[in-house]
């Protein structure tokens, strides 16, 4: 495996698991407490930054583990990287489009941020995904 | 697995009648890694044209003795 098919693997679950951790605790604050009035500014922060650190420390990790080869990506690893994120953006823009509707629509502020965080979230599962699948099978 | 290319290539052989040249040593020598190498034999991954150029000056062979592009009907 090459040292940027790691790197997608360990995207691919730090920035999943940040998300479902996010997920976890603004859900049992919804439980009682009205949406308007959830904090989830900051565990949104707080998860997007640990999913970064999260994902520098497990890709040092990985390379502890299991060295690489090389560290330097090829043309292949420009490759699958195009098609990733070219296939994927889709879910970045359909997240943009519904925050812009929602927000002419006057609805509460938690709900657009959590719909821009979700297709962010979404962009960079579904091309971490395509990209693992291209190095998999072929592109 | 389904092969996403049609393309086919003789790298295997032509390493193997290179003194057993490694899928390391060929990717070293046209600055690419080990994994694209054996993307490229196992039919994973058609590579650029430069690329292919570049192997197929590593084993001093025209491309057309590297890659070879059936028609539809032999396959």
């Amino acid at each position: 495996m090459s040292y940027e098919e790691k790197g997608t693997w360990v995207y691919l679950v730090t920035s999943a698991g940040a998300y479902a951790v996010y997920l976890a605790i603004i859900l049992g604050r919804v439980a009682d407490t009205p949406v308007a009035d959830v904090s989830y500014a900051a565990v949104l922060l707080w998860t997007a930054g640990a999913s970064i650190v999260a994902s520098i420390i497990g890709r040092t990790l990985v390379e502890t583990v299991s060295p690489s080869d090389s560290r330097r990506g090829d043309v292949r690893d420009r490759d699958v990287s195009r098609f990733g994120e070219y296939a994927s953006r889709w879910f970045l823009v359909a997240g943009a489009a519904a925050a812009l509707v929602m927000a002419m629509a006057k609805v509460d502020y938690f709900w657009i941020a959590n719909v821009i965080y979700l297709g962010f979230v979404l962009w960079a599962v579904a091309g971490s995904v395509l990209k693992l699948v291209a190095y998999r099978r072929g592109l | 697995m389904s092969k996403p290319t049609r393309i086919t290539n003789s790298i295997r052989a032509l390493r193997f009648a290179r003194g057993e040249m490694t899928q390391a040593d060929l990717a070293q020598r046209i600055g690419v890694t080990r994994q694209t190498i054996i993307a490229i034999e196992q039919g994973r991954y058609s590579p650029s044209l430069e690329v292919a150029f570049q192997i197929a000056r590593v084993f001093k062979v025209p491309l057309d003795e590297v890659f070879q592009y059936p028609d539809r009907e032999s396959r």
